[in-house]
């Protein structure tokens, strides 16, 4: 009698499991799905209009002659600047709100709100960027106050991700390394800073995707351009950057602009995977075991 | 071993610059050669008719005119390959707000410019110049698929279009069409393409909204939007109805007169597409026409060159004389 129960029972632990398991498959198989799509439409119409002269070329009404290098370039510079300037002010506010500011009303506040910041829609940054650097600071429509607006725009992923890794390192080696004599400074430098760093690099560059990727709206506002034909040569250049080329293609009324669209994605699609498979590799080489 | 570890990241770091800033260099120094070969090649070209033009000239505002600008810029450009020219795209308002406090020079619109905007220019010392770089026809579209409406008067686009307008469905405009919901796509309210639309169509009136209507700021989707349904109307620039011919169905439109007329590249020429073409604009800088030679000479470019540009993007040239015109008009202003 009661074994029955039991094998009832266990008969229907592996249905629910089973069930479960069905729905966690279809789960990932529909996200496969609609990445497989959206590659295999990008490649098949972009595939054939992507050559070395598309990587070389400028902006052009002609089909053949247009190309994303001034893009390309755009964004490179755009990264060169940004990278620096976001890791540098992201982590040291994260390693200020972690080792060093007590937990009091004023830290819990400035925590809550970076953590909101990074939730505000990219527009807003743009218009911020364009109240203070094109505005207030006189940079003008330039290369450098773009740059610092996409800055603000992932600081505050930085941030989180910084301090979720670096209050991940164990307490103990931090208390060995003060036992040790070591100044507080020293073992933020020594032991803190590089047992995180795994996390705060791929925090860092997955925010940096972000803002080479998805930066048209707040881009527009700060004034990067949809035809330029020189790439920048100092901060205050005038600058574009991929993702408005790419929107400046699909609004064409001519069909076949999608098609130059759609090569423009591949690039920018390849860059961000070279940035995610850095991050990757970073974590992978510099990962601890406590 | 901590120590090693950031070293090695600091190498990592410095060498992962090294390799931008050589990519980043590289074509760099490539492209300079090449321009100043374009140089020596224009120098040996031109004769002595034209001193040396260099320097900046920024263009700004609306997306419709942006395809002729950019055939006008890159054409410049093939020519005079040290005049930096900018191309920018933030709609017809958005290229008023930066002419009218007189940061760029150029300023494209698919509407004449608003009496508070010259206010504006005029509070900030700034004379805008009117040049006309093309004509558009606002087509009005229904899908292929539909084929009970050939044409439609003004005041029937009134009552489909108007918030308080009394058509709802197609069998409200005309009973033997069948009665179903007008479904209806419109750009959104920042495009100019909508602002000419309220105008002409809307007289300033509410348009329908809600239920049944999608707005949309790129016109691919109001194309996408209405072939695929039957029931669907909605109206965008000429030059995407063109390049969906096979597809959509151009509605004739009538004035009122009792003679419908489609859009065309004769009748939106001669105008008697009314009242739905609509001139295409660039406004100039009047003080950077006349202390900036570049921007005189471009500005030259832009009207020589405004017709050829216009066919070759989908828009409609304006006649011969009236470039010529124009011509004569910004040489008087610049003192030449």
């Amino acid at each position: 009698m009661t074994q029955q129960i039991n094998i009832s029972q266990i008969k229907g632990r592996v249905t629910r499991n089973k069930i479960y398991k069905g729905i966690f498959i279809l789960a990932i198989s529909l996200a496969m799905l609609a990445l497989a799509t959206l590659l295999y439409r990008i490649l098949s119409q972009g595939l054939g209009y992507l050559s070395i002269d598309f990587l070389k070329n400028y902006p052009a009404p002609y089909i053949e002659e247009a190309g994303i290098f001034a893009g390309l370039m755009g964004s490179v510079f755009m990264m060169c600047i940004t990278a620096p300037v976001s890791i540098i002010l992201g982590v040291s506010t994260a390693l200020y709100l972690e080792e060093y500011a007590t937990q009091n009303r004023f830290t819990r506040f400035i925590q809550v709100n970076v953590q909101n910041l990074a939730g505000i829609p990219s527009i807003v940054f743009g218009l911020l960027g364009l109240t203070l650097f094109v505005y207030l600071l006189a940079m003008g429509y330039t290369l450098i106050a773009g740059a610092l607006t996409m800055s603000l725009l992932v600081l505050p992923v930085i941030v989180v991700a910084s301090q979720e890794a670096i209050r991940s390192v164990p307490k103990e080696i931090r208390e060995a390394s003060i036992a040790m004599g070591a100044t507080k400074w020293q073992t933020i430098w020594r032991i803190v800073l590089p047992a995180s760093i795994p996390g705060i690099i791929t925090g860092a560059i997955l925010a940096l995707s972000r803002a080479i990727g998805e930066t048209a709206p707040p881009l527009i506002i700060v004034g990067a351009a949809a035809a330029i034909y020189t790439i920048p040569d100092s901060f205050l250049s005038k600058y574009t950057v991929m993702p408005i080329q790419i929107y400046s293609w699909t609004a064409r009324p001519q069909e076949e602009w999608q098609f130059v669209a759609a090569a423009g994605i591949i690039v920018l699609l390849a860059i961000l995977l070279c940035m995610n498979a850095v991050a990757v590799w970073i974590r992978n080489k510099f990962q601890k075991r406590y | 071993m901590n120590k090693w570890k950031l070293i090695m990241l600091v190498a990592l770091a410095v060498l992962t610059m090294g390799v931008l800033a050589a990519c980043g260099n590289a074509p760099n120094e490539t492209e300079n050669e090449e321009k100043e070969t374009k140089n020596e090649a224009n120098a040996s070209e031109e004769t002595s008719e034209e001193t040396e033009l260099s320097g900046p000239v920024s263009i700004d505002g609306s997306s419709t005119v942006l395809p002729i600008m950019e055939y006008v810029t890159y054409e410049y450009n093939q020519a005079h390959p040290e005049v930096e020219a900018v191309l920018n795209s933030s709609g017809s308002g958005g290229g008023f707000k930066k002419s009218t406090v007189g940061e760029i020079d150029f300023s494209n619109s698919s509407r004449p410019i608003k009496d508070e905007e010259k206010a504006q220019a005029e509070e900030n010392g700034i004379t805008l110049h009117e040049i006309e770089v093309a004509y558009d026809g606002l087509s009005v579209v229904v899908s292929q698929e539909n084929d009970f409406v050939e044409s439609l008067t003004v005041d029937q686009l009134k009552q489909i279009f108007l918030a308080d307008g009394s058509a709802t469905k197609w069998s409200d405009l005309n009973p033997d069409w069948p009665e179903e919901d007008i479904i209806i796509y419109s750009p959104g309210h920042d495009s100019g393409t909508f602002d000419y639309w309220n105008e002409v169509i809307l007289e300033e009136n509410p348009m329908r909204e809600g239920e049944n209507t999608t707005l949309s700021e790129d016109d691919n989707t109001l194309v996408t939007g209405v072939k695929s349904d039957p029931y669907a109307i909605g109206y965008f620039g000429y030059a995407y109805y063109i390049e969906n011919e096979n597809t959509l169905k151009a509605l004739a439109i009538d004035n009122g007169d009792g003679n419908p007329i489609k859009p065309s590249g004769e009748t939106i020429q001669d105008n008697s597409y009314s009242p739905l073409s609509r001139p295409l604009f660039t406004y100039v800088n009047v003080d950077s026409l006349k202390e900036k030679p570049q921007v005189y000479d471009f500005a030259k470019f832009t009207i020589e060159n405004a017709g050829a540009a216009a066919e070759s993007v989908g828009y409609v040239a304006l006649p011969e004389e009236k470039y010529q015109e124009q011509l004569d008009e910004i040489k008087e202003l610049a003192g030449k």
